[in-house]
């Protein structure tokens, strides 16, 4: 009886110390542009919630993990509409939180991480995928979890020379974007030993996305874009403007696969990835948001959960001690992927494996074996430390 | 500027799909050198370096060990060992591997549901639980009949479980909705839930019954619960990714898993802290491919073995240095492993090579490899 009169006792003391004590409360804030781009297939057509959704998720898992830490997370969420300053719009959002997810466009991130740097916030880049952003253009308070252009073409180039497709036709679109994806495929063709046997670029001259009778036209247009060409083994599309990749497969003159922006697609991540307990997570998004996780949403998760390991680690609310442990040589976040992922620290860039997927299936993983490193075979997608230009400041 | 990758000087050889480093191209001699090179790694990464502190047998060592082999070999001819039924639970298969540990032969494959892996024997050595993940129960096979008669009403997507020793209650870890489900195994009904961290996986319960231990993968703690209240009591944060939870037989440490980590976390269960490390090197083998998942202690507490998933190697601990004595060879993936009851065996699921590896204990080597179906991952022996 006295036992058990103890044991009350002290499971009441055990609970008023727990009520006691606050929850260390951390502030995370999302930065994105409003609106969503227009895809060629219906299916891929990005959610309104494309990206956050994963930061709402990641919050949910940091909270589950939080409760037993007395850890509390809570997300602020924000969309810039065109015209706005995100500047302005960040600022606001470093007032009230120590760490800021941002889906911004090159130009407004720098803007941005310039803005901030004194005040000691922590920036994610969770969708620029720009080479410049973690060269010439790196900052030292701007942690990347998006892929660079260079490791997703290095991620489908290594595939193909493994399957002994080395003949590439290049196909490139007109935009800016393109032409940087065509310069990243170049580079993965001459460091891996496929050879571009001939370019062709696909004009954008306009025009709706969703006709009636698109099927009828492109049928058509297809073969021929593609006759004449050399002998070739695969078509690789540098189209990230949406304008003519999701047309070729199977439209081809020669029968070959295509892949690059069409086809088989490297990516950061994939609706079809079940692999390595991703299941789990997959079933959880899948509740929380009503529709399937995308690449980006996986950016951004992982750039919370980073967040979320980090407090845990150091048992820490606060920013400076987690923007150090983040950086530090001991970091490292599970996220599903078979391994664990680490920051490069030469320009913050997250070490990570590519998945090649076809939109039902994830195809294969790169790296693919036999490609080498002497640090991290995940070093062997993009540019490695003696390339970087990169002076963190 | 020295480049830091292997293959930037000339482009690597790929091999033919599906044909391994054999005819690929030559362009140079550099690039054929590199192709040596490649293949060397990727032997290695087969077989094992030898380990430190393994010596050469000498002539007579040899001798002696031909005696030994022989006399064991008598001994065996003159009593047979008493055989033992191991179950193998084989996750793409959706199908149970019956071996005979005499014969080291599958005896029956039994259908069961989608996705089985967790596996153990119900206390009374009746039953065979299987946890059937995308069925959302666990299957109960009659060991007598070698048939599924009956399921437990486990929550969803179960994993693994833990049973007391009374073999009354079963504790089934939930990946899919952060609890762990209470069952009560003979009205086969469910008590309640515990809400613990994100994607529970690994359980196991102290020796006393008191404590049930519980790790969460992605919140990455063992957490303790109260099996009387069934109230958490305390959360211990430990590496990346923890799957596995095992206590030594004194119930003075327990060792927990984690796959992304790379380590074995040791844990002071009274004071509820990480008093230690177990770290894993193995020459010529990346880092990331080091990830350990099951864990058998013997009975006598001054061995663990640990298995290294993508490694393909065992891992041979010394309990009181907390040091890696040996390193052995198994198949492709290796999961889960559970000792014969005479413990002279400790058998080994290995995921991506389909089979089971056959350990014998007091030698630490490899005897045997067993095929069985497809993926298998967990494995429980009648004792």
């Amino acid at each position: 009886m006295i036992r058990w009169l103890v044991g009350l006792i002290g499971l009441g003391l055990a609970a008023t110390s727990a009520l006691a004590a606050d929850p260390v409360m951390i502030g995370v804030g999302y930065l994105g542009v409003a609106g969503t781009r227009s895809t060629l297939s219906l299916v891929e057509q990005p959610a309104e919630n494309d990206g956050v959704a994963g930061a709402r998720l990641a919050i949910e898992d940091n909270n589950t993990t939080g409760k037993f830490l007395n850890q509390r997370f809570v997300l602020e969420e924000r969309r810039i509409k065109e015209g706005e300053d995100a500047v302005q719009a960040a600022t606001d959002l470093a007032a009230r939180n120590g760490f800021i997810i941002a889906d911004l466009p090159a130009d407004a991130l720098l803007k941005v991480s310039d803005a901030l740097r004194d005040r000691g916030t922590l920036l994610f880049n969770a969708g620029a995928i720009d080479e410049r952003l973690r060269e010439a253009d790196c900052r030292a308070n701007v942690i990347h979890t998006a892929p660079t252009r260079a490791m997703l073409a290095d991620a489908l180039g290594q595939y193909l020379v493994w399957k002994q497709w080395k003949r590439w036709l290049l196909v490139v679109g007109s935009h800016d974007e393109d032409k940087l994806f065509a310069d990243a495929l170049r580079r993965t063709a001459t460091r891996f030993g496929a050879k571009i046997v001939q370019e062709r670029s696909f004009e954008d001259k306009g025009g709706a996305r969703r006709t009636d009778s698109g099927v009828t036209l492109i049928q058509r247009q297809m073969p021929v874009f593609t006759q004449q060409a050399p002998a070739y083994d695969v078509l690789v599309a540098a189209d990230e403007s949406e304008v003519f990749g999701a047309y070729l497969p199977y439209r081809t003159w020669d029968p070959r696969p295509v892949a690059g922006s069409a086809g088989l697609v490297p990516r950061s991540w994939d609706a079809s990835q079940d692999q390595w307990g991703a299941i789990q997570m997959q079933n959880r998004f899948v509740k929380l948001n009503a529709r399937r996780m995308t690449a980006l949403d996986m950016q951004v998760w992982t750039a919370v959960r980073m967040i979320g390991e980090a407090t845990s680690r150091t048992n820490s609310g606060d920013v400076k001690k987690v923007t150090d442990f983040i950086k530090g040589p001991d970091f490292s976040v599970a996220a599903f992927k078979g391994t664990k992922l680490t920051l490069r620290d030469w320009n913050l860039q997250l070490r990570q494996p590519i998945l090649l997927v076809d939109g039902r299936m994830v195809v294969s993983v790169s790296p693919q074996e036999g490609f080498l490193h002497q640090v991290s075979e995940l070093d062997t997608l993009g540019y490695d430390r003696p390339e970087s230009k990169c002076k963190l400041k | 500027m020295s480049s830091s990758c292997d293959y930037n000087d000339a482009a690597l050889p790929p091999p033919l799909a599906g044909e391994g480093w054999g005819e690929g191209v030559s362009a140079s001699d550099n690039l054929l050198e590199e192709r040596t090179l490649t293949r060397i790694a990727s032997i290695d990464a087969m077989r094992p370096p030898p380990q430190a502190g393994e010596v050469k047998p000498t002539r007579s060592g040899i001798l002696r060990l031909w005696r030994v082999g022989l006399l064991s070999g008598l001994a065996l001819a003159a009593a047979p060992a008493h055989a033992f039924i191991a179950y193998v639970s084989n996750e793409k298969s959706n199908t149970v591997s019956v071996i005979d540990t005499d014969s080291w032969t599958v005896t029956k494959t039994i259908k069961v549901g989608q996705r089985p892996r967790g596996i153990d024997f119900t206390r009374d050595g009746k039953f065979v639980m299987v946890a059937v993940g995308d069925d959302d129960t666990i299957q109960m096979i009659d060991a007598k009949t070698q048939a599924v008669v009956d399921s437990l009403p486990s929550g969803p997507d179960p994993e693994l479980f833990a049973q007391d020793a009374a073999g009354k209650i079963l504790y089934v870890a939930n990946e899919n909705d952060n609890t762990v489900t209470v069952i009560d195994l003979e009205k086969r009904a469910r008590l309640g839930d515990i809400q613990v961290g994100v994607e529970p996986e690994g359980m196991t319960i102290s020796p006393d019954g008191k404590t049930l231990i519980n790790t969460s993968e992605t919140t990455n703690m063992a957490h303790f619960i109260d099996t009387s209240s069934r109230q958490i009591v305390a959360n211990v944060l430990v590496d990346a990714r923890p799957r596995f939870a095992e206590f030594k037989h004194d119930a003075s440490e327990l060792w927990v898993s984690s796959e992304i980590g790379g380590t074995v976390s040791i844990i002071d269960p009274r004071r509820h802290e990480v008093t230690g490390k177990v770290n894993f090197e193995i020459p010529g083998l990346r880092k990331e491919a080091i990830q350990p998942v099951g864990i058998g202690m013997t009975k006598d507490d001054k061995t663990a073995f640990i298995a290294l998933g993508p490694a393909n190697r065992v891992a041979v601990v010394d309990t009181a240095t907390r040091k890696v004595t040996k390193y052995l060879l198994v198949g492709q993936r290796v999961w889960h492993m559970a000792f014969t009851p005479d413990e002279k065996y400790l058998l080994t699921t290995n995921g991506v090579s389909n089979d089971v590896s056959v350990i014998d204990v007091a030698a630490q080597k490899v005897i045997k490899t067993i095929q069985v179906g497809e993926l298998p991952w967990g494995i429980t022996i009648a004792r």
